[in-house]
């Protein structure tokens, strides 16, 4: 088994950082102020606004099973210290994505969606802390996917660039992810 | 009437082909793109796609799909797992997967090759 070397991350002061820049630069999320939303609704068809929402709690069903994922991880006991405070810091941010998409998608007038009750994970095929690595990092490669399917189709550039933000911190994850794993961390030039 | 009798065996014996074909091994890699909602053998945030091939949309056991995606009617096979996964949206506008979706026509014609290999195959779907 691969022996994880991970420096202690100075997690708060990071976190905060990364979530302030995320609350200023989602205007999107702006939606939350209220008048964006009368404009946003005022100048998209129905149509347009109902993918908006199913966009949106798309990710937010993958943001959720994530946060259950690493759930499932920190209390597999199989992590060794750094690498269950990484997952919790990540966690973490997938917990701040959910909470924004949820309070977006209410915006918008639609229902979020509900975390499922059972996420069927494959609990039997984890038994090492690199099983649960490579099981997150493939979550994360997804939800990198994932919002790179969603950019380009939100009518709403705020929600957009929102959604980008919230790709660029998945990719982070992957990448730090596949580097723990002893993968190249950045395999290509471009994600899809 | 020979003419005839040609045609309709000609009719009955077309199956609808994808315009190129599909490697899976290829496909197996643009499908790590989907596993943050879609696994093989579970329903998670999107339904299993074990059985799919077959499937009449909308009716995988023990999944909570959209109305729209119920209402749908279509079987799964390639051309029509081709025509949703190019643009989920446009094809079925209501479904729960909201993905710009895959415009490459050789990386759909991959990714259903894998699907086709991999929902069929009795160690991952028992």
């Amino acid at each position: 088994m691969t022996i994880v070397k991970l420096e202690p991350l100075p997690v708060q002061g990071k976190r905060r950082t990364f979530l302030s820049g995320f609350t200023l630069s989602a205007t999107a999320i702006a939606l939350l102020a209220g008048k964006e939303q009368l404009g946003l609704i005022g100048t998209a068809s129905a149509q347009t606004t109902n993918n908006d929402v199913t966009i949106l709690n798309s990710a937010l069903g993958a943001e959720q099973q994530a946060i259950a994922a690493y759930q499932l991880g920190a209390d597999s006991g199989l992590l060794q210290k750094p690498v269950k405070d990484l997952a919790v810091q990540f966690q973490g941010h997938h917990k701040a994505h959910a909470d924004a998409l949820a309070k977006a998608v209410a915006k918008l007038g639609g229902k979020p969606v509900a975390a499922m009750k059972d996420y069927n994970f494959p609990k039997d095929k984890l038994k090492s802390q690199n099983d649960v690595l490579a099981f997150a990092a493939s979550l994360e490669k997804g939800a990198v996917s994932a919002y790179l399917g969603a950019v380009p189709i939100l009518t709403d550039k705020d929600l957009a660039k929102a959604a980008a933000s919230i790709l660029g911190d998945e990719a982070m994850h992957w990448a730090v992810l596949r580097n723990a794993l002893g993968q190249n961390p950045v395999p290509d030039a471009f994600v899809s | 009437m020979r003419l005839l009798a040609a045609f309709f065996v000609g009719l009955l014996s077309y199956a609808p082909a994808l315009a190129v074909d599909g490697n899976a091994e290829r496909g197996e890699e643009i499908y790590t793109r989907c596993m943050a909602c879609h696994t093989l053998a579970q329903n998670r945030v999107g339904p299993r796609h074990c059985g799919l091939f077959g499937r009449k949309a909308g009716s995988a056991a023990g999944y909570q799909y959209s109305s729209a995606m119920k209402k749908y009617g279509v079987i799964w096979n390639e051309e029509t797992l081709d025509r949703f996964i190019e643009n989920p949206l446009k094809t079925v506008p209501g479904t729960k997967m909201g993905y710009a979706g895959v415009k490459d026509p050789q990386e759909r014609a991959d990714l259903i090759a894998y699907l086709k290999k991999a929902t069929s195959d009795p160690k991952v779907c028992d």
